[in-house]
């Protein structure tokens, strides 16, 4: 199988790249670790006239804590955050669920946030944990948050000439676990279900902050709102937990496909809800 | 489009197209066979060769990405006449049936035991879980790695 043709810049830098996009136009994409472009490209999916190729920009692939933030460069890929000791909570937790070790080995994970797919991973961990995505366009630098970022199936909130250079998780000063359950079929499926749950607690060990979002079972990965907001400002406990896990399937809206039936698949939020704010809640009482 | 890289160590430059595929340049435009192509939906993982010494699927990268970098075939294990000890080990330990996803397994375990010359089952099983084999059920492919860990701490 054979991608159509298309023109392809190699940028060597930020700014290279931006003004590459903005000539290259409405039809221009950005080329990042290509495991989700590439084959999209040989499906025939995808017909874009100019690839602009972000590998060779010197220092993208930056992976480091600094101000409060795990800092996650566009040329970080999966592997690199499996790799490292400087991710906990879910963003740990989720990246060794990612495909499988060769694809981790070449895509990225702003190329995942980027590329909006509600069986994706990644965008499920930015909203449980409230992370921020900083792009770059011809227009300069700004910050996204994530709820603003993912608009729709496939769509993120980029203007036209943008990329994501950077996303940005906040690692909380006090106590915080967070954690991410995935059920997949074999290595290498996207979700069955995946659901990424975080917990901050306060000095008084009641919940000061919440965050529960799902992977695979909505037409956008979803933040279970009203299930974050039955947590904050209680004592964590089996009871809260339950009725949070019950919020959070009540949130999501499975469909039946060859992975399993809706209802199946609402019992796994429910249970996996559950066990991530277990998990989630042990990691912040061990500090 | 004008690419160079360094395939098995040796340099080599090519006139690409932008959409050719980096296992369609090893094997049409260099003439190395041994690197093979299965699903082409990035799924299988026997067209996997190391780019830069870290191991992907050639179906699924550009050719001219491989530009300015080094690229290592099943055909660059070989050294000086001799096999590569994971070589050895699949031969001896009977890690393959048909052949068909072995290149793309030894350049995994060849990877893995460059950054872990112990690993545990565990870890080998991990390393090789996105790589598919129809034949073996794994258990000889698993002793292969083990075998070339075991030579390679010997040495
Ligand atoms: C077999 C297989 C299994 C997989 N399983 C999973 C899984 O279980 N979970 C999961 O989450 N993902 C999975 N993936 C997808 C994988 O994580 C991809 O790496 C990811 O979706 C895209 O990242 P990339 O760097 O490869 O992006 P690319 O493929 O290069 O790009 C994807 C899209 O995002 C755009 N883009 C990329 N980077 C930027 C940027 N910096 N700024 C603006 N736009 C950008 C591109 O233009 C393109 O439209 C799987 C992929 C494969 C092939
Ligand atoms: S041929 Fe590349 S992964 Fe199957
Ligand atoms: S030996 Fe036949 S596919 Fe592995």
């Amino acid at each position: 199988m054979y991608p159509p043709s298309f023109d392809l810049t190699v940028a060597r830098s930020v700014a290279e790249a931006v003004d590459a996009l903005a000539e290259g136009g409405e039809d221009a994409r950005i080329l990042a670790g290509g495991q989700s472009l590439i084959p999209m490209l040989k499906l025939r999916f995808a017909a874009p006239s100019l690839l602009v190729d972000i590998n060779e920009i010197a220092g993208l692939d930056l992976l480091e804590r600094t101000n409060g933030h795990l800092r996650i460069g566009a040329t970080a890929r999966h592997a690199d955050i499996v790799a490292s000791d400087l991710p906990g909570g879910a963003v740990a937790s989720a990246a060794p669920w990612i495909s499988d070790p060769l694809v981790r080995n070449r895509g990225t994970v702003c190329g995942s946030v980027a590329h909006c797919d509600p069986e994706g991973d990644w965008n499920s961990v930015l909203l449980a944990t409230g992370a921020t995505v900083v792009a770059t366009g011809p227009g300069g630098e700004r910050s996204i948050d994530i709820g603003d970022f993912v608009v729709d199936f496939f769509t993120n909130s980029l203007a036209p000439g943008e990329m994501v250079t950077e996303v940005h998780v906040p690692v909380p000063a006090g106590a915080s676990g967070g954690a991410y359950m995935k059920l997949e079929r074999k290595v290498g499926d996207y979700a069955t279900v995946g659901v990424a749950t975080h917990l901050e607690l306060g000095g008084d060990g009641t919940i000061s902050a919440a965050g529960i979002a799902m992977t695979s079972v909505a037409p956008v990965n979803r933040k279970a709102s009203d299930a974050e907001a039955l947590l904050v400002g209680e004592a964590p406990g089996d009871e809260l937990f339950a009725a949070a896990a019950e919020a959070a399937a009540a949130a999501s809206e499975p469909r039946s496909d060859v992975r399993g039936s809706a209802e199946w698949k609402r019992n796994v939020v429910r249970v996996y809800t559950r066990r991530g704010l277990e998990a989630a809640l042990a990691q912040a009482q061990a500090g | 489009m004008e690419i160079s890289v360094t395939i098995n160590g040796t340099a080599q430059s090519h006139d690409v197209e932008a959409r050719q595929l980096l296992v369609d340049y090893v094997r049409s435009t260099v003439g190395l066979t041994g690197t093979h192509i299965g699903c082409d939906t990035t799924s299988c993982g026997v067209c996997t060769v190391l780019l830069d010494g870290v191991p992907v699927k050639a179906c699924t990268v550009l050719a001219a990405q491989a530009d300015g970098h080094e690229v290592t075939t099943v055909e660059g294990l070989k050294a000086d006449g001799q096999l590569h000890a994971i070589q050895k080990a699949f031969k001896e330990n009977h890690g393959l049936q048909c052949g068909f996803c072995t290149p793309a397994m030894m350049l995994v375990g060849a990877a893995l035991l460059e950054s872990n010359d112990d690993p545990s089952e565990d870890e080998i099983r991990w390393a090789i879980s996105g790589n598919l084999c129809r034949c073996t059920g794994y258990i000889n492919i698993v002793k292969s790695i083990q075998a070339a860990a075991a030579e390679g701490r010997a040495q």
